[in-house]
């Protein structure tokens, strides 16, 4: 299962003891028809990345960064996928206890549902969203018609869909924490007269926060790299929907200088997450 | 502040039906092989299992029933329970987790704080107040639960093999802390065990569950003299075997006969210490001794005697020393002679 506890991983890990010398396997000569595609793999996977940095305009780099366009856009990216991080908390913490605690009829069924958006292609996601939330959306015309609240084309909007996507990595990744967490610590907190709730705050959620940090980092880091279905719901408007995603697709056509500035500040992003992660792993072992 | 219970728990492949009284005050263990259904009837007390029928008092206080469907949960019971594992809270300090309860309570963080510093100092762990559970040794982890299990007075205090977890010197040091504990202890206590003497040790009154039933209940000395099963018999290290009587004479139900120091009637238990077999290579002549053909199935070295498990006409235990093992020249499978004098044996009506 995809985010089960990733923190957890690593502690087990570092207690095997010291680690072993190198293995007979690793002297045995490697069959070609392996080591071709795997160097061929390893060519596909970097090459991009290589060829992003060579073409990196660094001499006016920074002005480049100062553009307002850039930082517009990078600045509605950190804010929304914060918010949309925030979001998933919020009502994915909860939704990840009711799945690994509470016991009802159709546990199974509400666990596949809530893993669609995982394996859904975003811009239907996108499409979902203005469906249900859009102006004539099933909710989107009440919420118009009673409380004057347009989704679609606002900031909120692109946090919307920034947590429909990234949500679901957070519910899993709390999950798969409850679920290694020994549930008999509720018992003893229950039978020292802590309530549910008191239960969940005091000892539950620090057992598991670990498990909910690293969750909330994957999120994040969805989120923040959210293009399908932001601009189907979202739009493009620079300034409100326009996150760094969607300013390096339209930077493409116009300026592609600025679109591998921009490019070059996610990978940054994106290796900084990577990084925070692994220290987190590390560090909690 | 006393618990009645009537307790009946049913799952596929088990039942417990067990009545339990503790009066306040007093220390009731309850012993019993494994699976017997000590631990359900721990956590069904708690409130972490539910019961399938049957009533739970504390105080007067219902806390739950079967027939008026009342279930108390777990947190508003007023139980503290010492789990086996201790289950301390591993992000909280010694401090911290003592004051947990309290805290549950009510009272402020500092009140809190100043009442669970005062029961680690009951406890003797005043200098390791802001360790966490993981720097702790099993026997202090073990105060630091007791502690935290006592800090919010519970009305019942329910122990979960308090000192298995322990090794054998620390174990030591431990019972007779926890003794000192219960004896100060004003509410009633169960104590979950399966080693007798921390029952012996512990408790006032004892009760023995097998298979989810009740088979013998007493004070610690009236069971070791009297056991009533081979389960209890073992556990106080006796030979015992069910039998009819006819004054000195007792036609045990495994077909052999046994002479008695006491003459009784009718159904009987008749029982005798390994210490008090005597084995032979040849038959000992003399007078008429119960003695009957048995075979070697065991040897065991046990401390600063032997012993030694036969099997024939009935199965019996036997502690002699090292020297009269060498002697005998004892192997499984050798054939011996074993005998109990009349008054070595002990019998009392079934």
């Amino acid at each position: 299962m995809p985010g089960r506890t990733p923190s957890l991983r690593p502690r087990t890990g570092r207690a095997e003891g010291p680690r072993r010398g190198p293995s007979p396997t690793a002297t045995r000569r490697v069959p070609l028809a392996l080591l071709l595609p795997a160097l061929l793999g390893v060519v596909f996977l970097t090459l991009p990345l290589i060829g992003l940095l060579v073409r990196t305009p660094w001499s006016d780099l920074t002005a480049q960064l100062r553009g307002t366009q850039v930082l517009q856009a990078l600045r509605l990216s950190l804010i929304t996928a914060s918010l949309a991080t925030a979001l998933s908390l919020v009502l994915g913490v909860p939704l990840a206890w009711l799945l690994a605690r509470a016991r009802f009829p159709g546990r199974r069924l509400l666990r596949a549902l809530i893993t669609v958006p995982l394996v859904l292609p975003p811009v239907v996601g996108g499409v979902a969203l203005l469906l249900a939330l859009g102006r004539r959306g099933i909710l989107g015309q009440y919420l118009d018609s009673w409380f004057g609240i347009t989704l679609p084309f606002t900031t909120a909007g692109v946090v919307l869909a920034e947590a429909f996507v990234a949500m679901p990595f957070l519910v899993l990744s709390v999950e798969g924490a409850l679920r290694a967490a020994d549930p008999r610590f509720e018992d003893a907190a229950a039978t020292l007269g802590a309530s549910g709730w008191t239960t969940f705050r005091r000892v539950t959620l620090p057992l598991i926060a670990p498990g909910v940090a690293a969750g909330a980092v994957l999120a994040w880091a969805r989120a923040l790299g959210e293009f399908g279905a932001t601009i189907t719901f979202a739009g493009n408007f620079p300034g409100t929907t326009q996150t760094m995603p969607l300013a390096v697709y339209l930077a493409l056509q116009d300026d592609p200088q600025a679109a591998i500035v921009l490019s070059l500040i996610l990978l940054a992003v994106s290796i900084t997450v990577l990084a925070a992660l692994r220290e987190r792993w590390m560090t909690t072992a | 502040m006393s618990v009645d219970a009537r307790l009946r728990v049913e799952r596929p492949g088990f039942a417990l039906d067990l009545d339990l009284h503790i009066e306040a005050g007093q220390v009731v263990a309850l012993l019993g092989p494994n699976g017997a259904g000590k631990t359900t009837t721990l956590r069904t007390l708690a409130g972490l299992n539910a019961l399938s029928s049957g009533r739970i008092a504390i105080d007067d206080a219902v806390v739950e029933d079967s027939s008026t469907g009342r279930r108390i949960p777990t947190e508003r019971r007023g139980i503290g329970l010492l789990f086996q594992d201790y289950l301390l809270f591993p992000h909280l300090s010694a401090l911290d987790n003592v004051a947990f309860g309290l805290r549950c309570q009510g009272r402020s963080k500092a009140e809190a704080r100043t009442a669970a510093a005062a029961w680690l100092e009951r406890v003797g762990l005043s200098e390791h107040a802001a360790a966490r559970p993981a720097a702790l040794s099993g026997g202090q982890a073990q105060r630091v639960a007791l502690a935290r299990a006592l800090a919010p007075s519970p009305r019942l205090l329910l122990l979960d093999e308090p000192l298995a977890a322990l090794d054998a010197h620390t174990r030591l040091d431990i019972r007779t802390r926890l003794r000192h504990h219960l004896a100060d202890f004003t509410g009633a206590t169960l104590l979950v065990t399966h080693d007798p003497l921390d029952a012996m040790i512990l408790a006032d009154r004892l009760i023995v569950i097998e298979h989810g039933q009740l088979v013998q209940a007493g004070t610690p000395g009236e069971i070791a003299r009297h056991p009533r099963t081979e389960y209890i018999a073992r556990l106080v290290g006796l030979n015992l075997y069910r039998g009819t009587a006819t004054d000195h004479r007792v036609r045990l139900t495994q077909g052999a006969d046994i002479t008695t120091v006491d003459s009784h009637q009718g159904p009987v238990f008749v029982a005798f210490r390994p210490t008090a077999v005597a084995l032979y290579r040849t038959r000992p002549d003399g007078t008429p001794r119960n003695q009957w053909p048995v075979t070697v199935a065991g040897i065991e070295r046990r401390g600063d005697h032997v012993r030694i498990d036969l099997t024939g006409p009935l199965p019996i235990a036997a502690d002699i020393t090292p020297a009269a093992l060498a002697e005998l020249d004892l192997a499984p499978g050798t054939e011996v002679w074993a005998t109990v004098k009349a008054t070595e044996t002990s019998t009392y009506p079934a």
